[in-house]
Order: C-alpha cells, then sequence, then structure tokens
C-alpha cells in the first residue's frame, strides 16, 4: 500500500457567525493516499470548500490534526506554511484568479517568482510548461487576451510548475463550457496519470463520477465515502 | 523526496529583489491614474521644498551681495544709543539725543584706524530744471564718498574737496534724475534748482541698477553743508567710514566710539555698527525664513505621505484576491508586505525625483525671470526634501502593507 499523503484526524472547524456558530467540519476523519485521485462533492455550504482550504493550509482546524506526507502540518508557523504550499500544493481555482497585469507566461512563472528561483531557471521551466500545455503561442498574452480555456491551463501550468505533491482543484470547469471543461479535466487526469495526488471540489455528479474515489459532504460531515464502502464490501 | 524539497525552500524562500522591483512596478504601472496622481502629489511636495527654499535662500544671497558691495571694510556710525548692541531697524528711528554733527565726523579723521570717511545727511527735496519738476532724495556728503561706498561716475567729476561747512554749490545726480529732467540734452554744467538753492551738475553717476541700501540712480548728491541748511538741521543721518583694512576694522570701531564719547561729554549717545554685524544678521534673519519656508513646504510633503498611505490602502483592498492567491501560491507574509513597501518606496521616489526637475525648473525660471536673483536651492534642502519625501512615502506605506500581510488567503480569495 502506497504512502499516505494526507491524514486528518478529529478535525473540527467552527466559524463564529455573529453569536451562532457554524459547524462547517465535524470530526472529519480522512486518509488520502499518494497518487489518488478523490472528488469532494456535496450541496454548497457542505464544508466541501472549507475542506478544500484546510488541505490546502489556507485555514486551521479549531480542533484535530492535519498530517501532510507524515508531518503534522497544522502547528507550523505561518511561514512555513507558505513554504508548504509553494512546495507541495497546487492550486486550481474556478475563476482561474490570474494576476491581470501579467503575461501567461509571468502568471506560470508567479510560484517561481515568489520562490526566488533563479530567472535562468524559471525561463527554462516556463518555456517547457507553456509548449506542454499548448500554450506556447500565448507566452506574451495578459488573461484578458486568452479564452476561459487558455485561462484555466495556464492556472493549470502555474500549479503544476513547482512540481507539487497535489493539486487542489475547486469546480475548475465551473467557468467553462462543457468541451473546454473537459479539455481542462483531461489535463488534471493526466498529471494524476503522472503520480500527482488530484483532489477535485464540484458539486458536478458527472465531473465527480469521473475520479476514482468521491467523497461525499452534507453539513461538515463526510456522509460517504467510495473508498471506504468499497473496502467494507 | 520530501527533505530535498524543504532543503530548496530553505536556500530559495526570498523573492529576489530584482522581481521584487519588477513586480512592485508592474503593479504600480497597473493602474497609470491611481500612481500618476500619487507620484504628482509628492512632486508637487518636494517641488515647493526646493522653490520656496531657492527662494529663501535667493534672497539671504541677494541681501548678503547687496551688502557686501555697498563698501569694503564698512564701520557706520548712526545717531542713537541702540540698547542690544547690534544693528536692529529701530536704529533707523530712534530719537537723536545730541546731534551727530559735522564736526564729529572731521573729528573722526584723527583716529588712527581710519582710512577715510563720508558724512551723510539725507532728506528729500523737490527738484527742478526747464519747467521740469520732481521730487527727489537729496544726500549730502563730502569727496570721500564715491571711494567709502566703492561708487562709479558716468559723467563728469565727483564733489570737490574743500571745507566740509561750506561747500560749492554742486551737484552730481542720479542716472534716472538725468534722463527723466534732461532726456536727450547734455546735463553737465546746466544749472538746476534743488529747494530753494541752485546748484551746477558737475558729475552724473553711473547706472547701479536695483541695490539694497541707497540706489543712486535717483539720487541728487550736494555738499554736506548746504544739504544741512537745505533741511535745517545740524545732524548727520550716517557716518560711512572706512577702516584701513579688514583687521582694523574692530579698532576703528573702537576709536570712532571713543573719539565720539569724549565729544559728547563722556556720553555715548551714537551706535557704531560694522557691515560684518549688518550682515550676520540678515543672514541669520533670511537663513531663519529660509527654514520656515522649507518648514511650510515640508507639510506639503507629510500630506502627499498621507495620500501615499490611503492610496495604498485602497490599493488593498482593490487587490485583495491578487494578495490571497499570492499567498495560496506560497508567498510569505513578508513576501507581500515586501511587494506594498516597495510599491510605495517606488511612488515616493519617482514623485521626489520629477518634484526635484520640476522645483530646480522652477528656481531656473525664476533666475530667467530675475536675473540679479539667485534664486539656487541649497543643497541641505534639496537633500532633506528628497529625504522626506522617501521617507513619508515608506512610513506611510508601512500600515497598508501590513495590512495586506495580515489578509486572511480563505477570504481574500472568496473576494472578486
Amino acid at each position: 500500500m502506497s504512502a499516505a499523503l494526507i491524514g486528518l484526524s478529529g478535525i473540527e472547524r467552527i466559524f463564529q457567525l455573529g453569536d451562532s456558530e457554524v459547524h462547517a467540519l465535524r470530526h472529519l476523519e480522512l486518509r488520502i493516499d499518494a497518487g489518488e485521485y478523490v472528488a469532494v462533492m456535496g450541496p454548497s455550504g457542505s464544508g466541501k470548500s472549507t475542506l478544500l482550504n484546510l488541505l490546502g493550509l489556507l485555514d486551521h482546524p479549531n480542533t484535530g490534526t492535519y498530517r501532510l506526507e507524515g508531518r503534522d502540518v497544522t502547528t507550523l508557523s505561518l511561514d512555513e506554511q507558505a513554504r508548504v504550499r509553494s512546495e507541495r500544493i497546487g492550486f486550481v481555482f474556478q475563476s482561474f484568479h490570474l494576476v491581470p497585469r501579467l503575461t501567461a507566461a509571468e502568471n506560470i512563472a508567479l510560484p517561481m517568482t515568489l520562490a526566488g528561483i533563479d530567472p535562468a531557471q524559471r525561463a527554462v521551466r516556463v518555456t517547457q510548461a507553456l509548449k506542454d500545455y499548448g500554450l506556447s503561442d500565448r507566452a506574451s498574452h495578459r488573461p484578458n487576451e486568452l479564452s476561459g480555456g487558455q485561462r484555466q491551463r495556464v492556472a493549470i501550468a502555474r500549479a503544476t510548475i513547482m512540481q507539487p505533491a497535489m493539486i487542489l482543484a475547486d469546480e475548475p470547469t465551473g467557468n467553462l463550457d462543457r468541451a473546454t471543461g473537459e479539455d481542462v479535466m483531461r489535463l488534471l487526469e493526466e498529471l494524476n496519470r503522472h503520480g500527482v495526488t488530484l483532489i477535485v471540489v464540484t458539486h458536478d455528479a458527472v465531473l465527480g463520477a469521473r475520479a476514482r474515489r468521491q467523497l461525499l459532504m452534507e453539513d461538515g460531515e463526510l456522509r460517504h465515502d467510495s473508498a471506504r464502502q468499497a473496502s467494507n464490501a | 523526496m520530501f527533505l530535498v524539497s524543504w532543503w530548496f525552500a530553505f536556500l530559495f524562500r526570498i523573492m529576489r529583489a530584482p522581481d521584487l522591483i519588477r513586480f512592485a512596478r508592474d503593479a504600480a504601472t497597473g493602474n497609470p491614474l491611481r500612481t500618476s496622481l500619487l507620484v504628482l502629489a509628492m512632486a508637487i511636495g518636494v517641488a515647493a521644498v526646493v522653490v520656496l527654499t531657492a527662494l529663501g535662500d535667493g534672497a539671504r544671497r541677494y541681501v548678503v551681495g547687496e551688502f557686501s558691495s555697498l563698501g569694503t571694510n564698512l564701520v557706520i556710525v548712526l545717531p542713537g544709543r541702540s540698547q542690544t548692541g547690534g544693528f536692529n531697524p529701530g536704529n533707523a528711528i530712534t530719537s537723536t539725543p545730541r546731534d551727530l554733527t559735522i564736526d564729529d565726523a572731521q573729528a573722526l579723521l584723527r583716529a588712527s584706524a581710519v582710512h577715510r570717511l563720508a558724512p551723510l545727511a539725507i532728506g528729500t527735496s523737490e527738484i527742478s530744471y526747464g519747467g521740469r519738476l520732481r521730487e527727489v532724495m537729496v544726500a549730502g556728503t563730502t569727496a570721500d564718498y564715491t571711494k567709502v561706498r566703492n561708487l562709479k561716475l558716468a559723467q563728469g567729476r565727483f564733489l570737490g574737496e574743500g571745507d566740509w561747512r561750506r561747500g560749492a554749490a554742486e551737484a552730481v545726480i542720479g542716472a534716472r534724475v538725468r534722463d527723466e529732467l534732461f532726456g536727450a540734452e547734455a546735463a553737465l554744467g546746466q544749472l538746476i534748482r534743488v529747494g530753494d538753492r541752485r546748484f551746477r551738475v558737475v558729475g552724473i553717476m553711473a547706472s547701479t541698477g536695483q541695490g539694497l541700501g541707497m540706489n543712486t540712480d535717483e539720487l541728487v548728491i550736494v555738499p554736506v553743508a548746504l544739504a544741512q541748511a537745505m533741511f535745517n538741521s545740524n545732524t548727520l543721518f550716517r557716518i560711512l567710514v572706512e577702516a584701513n583694512g579688514r583687521e582694523a576694522i574692530e579698532a576703528a570701531k573702537a576709536q570712532v566710539t571713543e573719539i565720539v564719547k569724549q565729544r559728547h561729554e563722556g556720553e555715548e549717545d551714537v551706535t557704531v555698527i560694522t557691515q560684518d554685524a549688518v550682515l550676520a544678521t540678515f543672514d541669520k534673519l533670511l537663513g531663519a525664513l529660509t527654514l520656515a519656508v522649507a518648514g511650510i513646504a515640508a507639510i506639503s510633503l507629510a500630506v502627499a505621505g498621507i495620500l501615499v498611505m490611503n492610496v495604498m490602502l485602497v490599493s488593498v483592498t482593490q487587490r485583495t484576491s491578487e494578495i490571497g492567491l499570492l499567498k495560496a501560491l506560497g508567498a510569505t507574509g513578508a513576501t507581500i508586505r515586501n511587494a506594498f513597501l516597495t510599491e510605495a518606496a517606488m511612488l515616493s521616489l519617482a514623485g521626489a525625483v520629477l518634484g526635484y526637475l520640476l522645483g530646480q525648473a522652477g528656481a531656473a525660471l525664476i533666475r530667467q525671470l530675475y536675473p540679479v536673483f539667485p534664486a539656487y536651492p541649497p543643497d541641505w534642502a534639496v537633500v532633506a526634501g528628497l529625504g522626506t519625501a522617501l521617507l513619508t512615502g515608506i512610513l506611510f506605506g508601512v500600515l497598508p502593507a501590513r495590512q495586506a500581510a495580515r489578509l486572511d488567503p480563505v477570504q481574500a480569495l472568496a473576494k472578486r
């Protein structure tokens, strides 16, 4: 059996809204192995986005531990968490989140720029990425000069440029038409085939069904885990 | 692999300075209106400092220069006692307890440190020639006046030597008086009427242009005794004493004071000032003025600093989702803070440089319009202006930068 990439135990996430408490996540126990392809599904407000933020170290549980690659990351300092995000995690967002004033190449290079990687190495890796994602002729275009599909490809190139262990995708096809969305999913699945752990949040059942493992969230609880069911059966 | 990546991160986790600068520059140029307004505000502040200090310091240099051209090694005796000992404008209107007379002036010639001197009596009178009439200032003095004051004649000669208490009915007129009274006619040798007396024009002063102290262009100079008779007064306005040399100034001052004291029954009822004291006073006064206008101009820099803060705060709000993204991509709080601080510093620097150029251009324009006025900004003001601009820009950039660095990435990303 492959090593556990992610191990969540006893995770609680409570938001304070006025004087009422909202349980975004309740007693969450979850293990995801390296190289898995997981879809997190559920209605809006079910806590699936909170789970994704938590996995991406953008949010912190109130209680419980999160072990990433065997290391407890909940106790890390903010700067250390930033470093983990930089090196191990790639994000793909529904609304692409490209920096409008930067070209496609500069957007792809951004994580390396932030990490202080030297320009020569950046140029090599960006050129390769542009080629891999069929964007070579779009390198100096700004996001507003790109189609939706191209934008998301730039975003995926950016998410993978640091060679992360996992990619967290939040409704990656939400702003795309079906054909373009299909292309984007194929790209992500191709990455997964090469060993990158892929976690996709979606409320699209068809999209979720493509994953090898489905997690269903409801009211902050994990209602259904296809892997657990399979092992139980 | 995990260890390798940690080692890798340890080695390269800070954004490189050129990247930081390029990122800040792109962020600044991404919003040209905001950026140009900010740069303009900063530029106006710095330009104000440069131009105003140029004016203030120009005034100081101008006055100092004019005083120096008044004459060299000058010791000035004026009637009345000044309590402060230094020069103060009140001296000009103090009542005279005892007249300062021509005899006093003549007695001063005995002093060993005195090279030469010229008594001066001043009043206004009417001058007329060929039916043309005008009001002029009349100065009564003696032959050495031009030498003491370093003045030049355009035509003819100055007042002749002779008995100070008598004097011939001769007058030397200023260039402007000549023009207005005689026009194209020859003035030398003509008879003019000053008050109720007639004088023959023996000389014309060279034009001095606008100057401090006394402008001889509109002056009519007559022998001191005749001037006193004309104004019906025995007292002198000033005695201008030229010491034997620079090092003799203090000795001359002491001797002059002593002689007048003896002549005035032991009472020290005159004020003796040296040119150096006058100069020092004006220098100090106008230096303080320059400092004051620099201070006022610096307020506009502080205002520009607050504007920097405001604009950067708005910028943080506008770029919230970008900040969230940068955090998701692995930027630390320090990186984001540095990015915003760099931007604020760059805007301030651009504004400061632009303002410096504008200010220098403004000072150059003033020099162009008023060539006699040396409107050069002093170095300290330029350095202080640029420094203050940068400092306020960065100082007021800290708060927005910290705010950006502290943003919660989840909320920042959720904001569209």
